[in-house]
């Protein structure tokens, strides 16, 4: 009997996510605030259904009640995070927000069916990352000058990796972090951020050929820290944001053109220089023929992916349990064998409908500072997923990166949560000037429209005199100055 | 008016912002359609590999599916004993040890490579969700193989107790009709006897037909034949007089049993398996496209083969070879390492005009009540060599079973095409010898290409009788 529950829930959890992927991007073509709201509460409705179906199974087919104790912790996260920012933040993206939600939500019915202790961890990660990310946009939107901070960015970057490329510890053959306390931190993640910081406010200084060899120089040496420090995932991830950055800042296709040229060339040199990039190479060509030497992690994923084809084998019912690194870098294979792939694509749209939000964001901006930020983290973010699920499915070689929100870990978990709220505290500066150029257009209305009764009433009755009225248009025009001194100050 | 030009005005500033989102949009969908590619093509074959845990737990809900020879014969099938264990009988016991395989211990045979299709099944949906209910197992589809019983039964008793092979392929599809290999083991009793049978000096677990690796001695004529011929177009002038045995760089090699064939062209050396001429021809040839023609016929290259994993021939001379080196491998002996497996494909290919026809052992998949799952239909792997090449091989093997050394096949009443040969597996005894025969049935219209080695013959069993037997069996008592 709970066969048939599992069976049958596994189609439910697979219409839920449809709809939910269905409304990320028909929100789009909406312009009535009303109807979006409703739309944007119908998709946490889906996330919630979805949640609960999803534990549902968990329940039955582990039999353990601190499950139920989870799922009801994770609920009042949910909800708490939903309240919170929409309270605190009225004019933050709400499809952000949910998408945000639906991401941690479906890393942790897959880690709570993988093991109870880590989907218990990564609870208070992301408890913790949110508590915190409520504070950035705060700060974003209080603290100037951020533009101004380039060299303390570029060193800051530079030092914590180079101190992990010396003192780090080996993990699965990279050199990624530190344990201190039991807890493990991987400063590259938090470097990234950093990363984009400093190009953004080194762009916006300058993009003269000069200023931006220097730049790159300065990029270069970040990218090849971490490749020493046989950090691929992470290298490659600052390259191509870099190169991104570079292009839409300087608007020179050349650059990018140059750039992906002396990448190739670099990846050339790699694969003979470095006897890890070589590995993961002869793995991506042929994990059959190289499962003793490194090939089994491939090939587990694919089978996994395999085994569950389009519509899984349901919650439980597969076994996940065989792919190595199944709760972090290959957690979507996890996904994809018990959830199924028509699940996995949605997910994959998802993850695309968050990076749409955060390039729309980017182009309403209208300070290239910030503008750049939050290029440069979308692309962060959206490169991150291409470079897991790539490396899983076998498209591209394995790098051994995250997968963002979903996989098992702090200082990925933080780090994403940091990314969003930035871009969340964007958001908001770009409302408040759209807002304040709306009030600047309704005074202008009215002064127009004052300008026209005037005529008018001079018409009507030459002897009658109104000073009030002339002092509103006077004390208007003043009001106006300084609306524009105030967004002058705040936009720059 | 305003409005639209802020607009325009926006549109120009965020041109390169578009332009990066709809680069990263497009990646996403050929990954997504990646997945899907690899979901409808890539995946079937890919979930079936050994490495695969999965399959085992499949068994938790689904009875392994029966195999059949051709013509619905069970070679493999799930029996419950009375206690309501489940257990896996082979009707033939031996017969089919290697090909067919056994379950436990690491699965091997068919038995492995169809793990997936045995545990899958494809029974009627209503049936399933019955079966769900009532919590009973479903019932795992029927793997239909190509192999001929009586085929089998004829090449094993034939074998008898020698060590050896035998393989049976249809050259016009690629039909596997039988694989024997000898010593063989009852796959009734494998977990029992499993300590025993891994450490069986015999090595009577090894398929022998697959994975054997031996010197191919005399049959390899063949390819040095071909060799000769792409290297000069008048092959049909060649001429030697042979006294019985060739010296070259301080060796001297005889022909076997001392004989001395006099003046011969290529059609009689090759007839004759004179290795005084072939040491001849092998002391010619440019070593770089003699490494290419036995490239062309498969040797240091995977062999193709559903189902099937075979070893991989060598063949390693190159241009320090010594002149002895040279005559050795242009005879058959020297380094070179082949499989049975692999010489049927070479004659198999030569019977089909050229054209190998990529071999199989799966040709139906169904659901247990025989509802077609899938169907495997003949497809070629590629020309070894042009028509041309393999008739003229053709007429040079039906030479061999007319007066040369497999003249046993002379009045068979059935045409055949062959080539014997003798491989010394003690350095420098002669008389210590694996015995070889190729070649193929119905030369006008080929039927069957067969391959048989006998170990150790040493003079006694030769393969050619056992071949001769085979086909008698398959031609009378049909």
């Amino acid at each position: 009997m709970v066969n048939i529950i599992v069976e049958l829930s596994k189609y439910l959890i697979i219409i839920l996510i449809i709809m939910y992927t269905y409304l990320c991007f028909a929100i789009f073509g909406y312009h009535d605030a009303e109807r979006k709201q409703a739309l944007l509460r119908r998709q946490n409705t889906f996330m919630f259904l979805f949640h609960l179906t999803a534990f549902l199974v968990l329940y039955l087919e582990k039999d353990d009640i601190r499950i139920a104790g989870l799922y009801l912790a994770q609920v009042l996260l949910f909800i708490l995070t939903i309240f919170l920012y929409t309270k605190l933040y009225p004019r933050v993206s709400r499809l952000v927000v949910n998408n945000m939600c639906m991401l941690l939500c479906v890393g942790l019915v897959m880690l709570t069916r993988l093991d109870y202790g880590t989907a218990m961890k990564q609870f208070v990660f992301a408890a913790a990352g949110i508590a915190l990310s409520l504070v950035v946009p705060v700060i974003i939107r209080r603290v100037k000058g951020l533009s101004r901070l380039k060299l303390l960015y570029a060193g800051a970057g530079m030092v914590s990796l180079a101190v992990v490329a010396v003192l780090g510890q080996v993990s699965y053959g990279a050199r990624l972090g530190f344990s201190i306390g039991g807890v493990s931190i991987q400063p590259s993640e938090l470097v990234k951020i950093i990363f984009v910081f400093f190009v953004a406010a080194s762009l916006k200084e300058s993009t003269q050929f000069k200023h931006v060899v220097i730049t790159t120089v300065v990029a270069a040496l970040h990218v090849l820290i971490l490749v020493i420090s046989t950090d691929l995932g992470a290298a490659l991830i600052i390259f191509v944001v870099y190169l991104v950055m570079l292009y839409v800042a300087t608007r020179q296709p050349l650059y990018m053109l140059a750039g992906l040229g002396a990448g190739s060339l670099a990846s050339v040199a790699g694969y003979y220089l470095f006897g890890h990039v070589r590995t993961r190479v002869n793995v991506w060509r042929d994990p059959f023929a190289t499962y003793d030497s490194g090939g089994y992690q491939v090939a587990q994923s694919l089978f996994a992916i395999g085994t569950g084809s389009w519509f899984g084998m349901g919650l439980c019912q597969g076994s996940p349990e065989s792919i190595p690194v199944r709760d972090s870098d290959f957690i979507f294979s996890a996904i994809a064998e018990e959830l199924g792939l028509v699940f996995a694509l949605c997910l994959i749209l998802i993850f695309v409908s968050c990076y749409i939000m955060f390039l729309n964001i980017a182009m309403q901006l209208h300070d290239q500072f910030y503008k750049l930020v939050a290029l440069g983290l979308g692309t962060c973010y959206i490169f991150q997923v291409f470079l897991n699920i790539g490396g899983v499915i076998k498209f591209i070689p394995s790098t051994g990166v995250t997968l963002p929100l979903i996989s098992y870990g702090g200082s990925s978990m933080l780090s994403t949560l940091i990314m969003f709220a930035i871009i969340q505290g964007l958001y908001i500066l770009r409302e408040d000037e759209e807002e304040s150029i709306e009030r600047r257009k309704k005074e202008q209305q009215k002064l127009r429209a004052q300008k026209r009764r005037r005529p008018a009433q001079e018409a009507a009755g030459k002897s009658v005199h109104d000073p009030a009225g002339e002092k509103r248009a006077q004390s208007a025009g003043k009001e106006r100055k300084k609306e524009k001194a105030g967004s002058k100050q705040r936009v720059r | 008016m305003r409005e639209k030009k802020e607009k325009k005005r926006k549109r120009e500033v965020n041109k390169e912002f578009a332009r990066v989102t709809y680069a990263f949009v497009a990646l996403f969908l050929v990954l997504m359609c990646y997945i899907g590619y690899f979901n409808v093509v890539k995946s079937a074959d890919i979930i079936r590999s050994p490495y695969n845990p999965r399959l085992d737990s499949m068994a938790d809900r689904v009875v392994r599916g029966t195999i059949l020879d051709s013509e619905g014969n069970v070679l493999a099938q799930t029996e419950t004993a009375q206690d309501g264990t489940e257990y896996r009988s082979y009707p033939y016991g031996s017969l089919f040890a290697h090909v067919v395989g056994y379950v436990g211990q690491g699965n091997a045979g068919l038995e492995s490579t169809e793990n997936f299709e045995l545990l899958t099944s494809n029974a009627f949906f209503l049936e399933k969700l019955r079966n769900e209910f009532q919590d009973r197992k479903n019932q795992g589809d029927t793997v239909v193989t190509t192999l001929d019983t009586g085929l089998q039964q004829a090449a094993s008793s034939a074998l008898g107790d020698h060590k050896g092979a035998v393989v049976i392929l249809e050259p016009s599809t690629g039909k596997i009709r039988a694989m024997v290999s000898k010593p063989d083991f009852d796959p009734n009793t494998v977990s029992q006897n499993w300590e025993n049978l891994s450490s069986d000096p015999q090595s009577s677990l090894l398929n022998r037909a697959l994975q054997g690796q031996y010197a191919p001695g005399s049959t390899f004529k063949i390819v040095t034949a071909l060799e000769y011929m792409r290297e000069h177009g008048d092959y049909g002038n060649y001429t030697y007089t042979c006294d019985g045995s060739i010296s070259a760089g301080g060796v001297t090699i005889p022909c076997a049993g001392g004989q001395v064939h006099g003046t011969e062209n290529l059609a009689e050396s090759f007839a004759y398996s004179c290795n005084s001429s072939f040491c001849n021809i092998g002391l010619s040839l440019d070593l770089s496209s003699y490494r290419d023609t036995a490239g062309d016929l498969l040797f240091n290259k995977s062999l193709p083969g559903r189902d099937v994993s075979a070893a991989k021939s060598s063949f390693l001379l190159d241009g320090n070879a010594s002149e002895s080196d040279r005559m050795m491998t242009a005879m058959g002996q020297g380094q070179t390492q082949t499989s049975p497996y692999h010489m049927a494909l070479l004659v198999s290919a030569i019977a089909n005009g050229g054209n190998l026809m990529r071999p199989y052992l799966v040709e139906q998949v169904t659901n247990y009540a025989g509802a077609v799952v899938r169907e495997v239909s003949p497809e070629s792997y590629g020309n070894l060599m042009t028509s041309g090449e393999a008739a003229q091989l053709k007429e040079y093997m039906q030479d061999v079973t007319s007066y040369g050394t497999g003249s046993v096949f002379a009045g068979a009443g059935y045409s055949m095409a062959g080539k014997t040969g003798t491989a010394e597996y003690a350095d420098g005894d002669s008389s210590r010898n694996h015995s070889w025969f190729v070649g193929f049935s119905n030369t006008d219209n080929p039927e069957l290409a067969v391959c048989v080695i006998v170990e150790q013959s040493d003079g006694g069993l030769r393969a050619v009788d056992v071949a001769k037997e085979v086909m008698d069996s398959y031609y009378y008592n049909q």
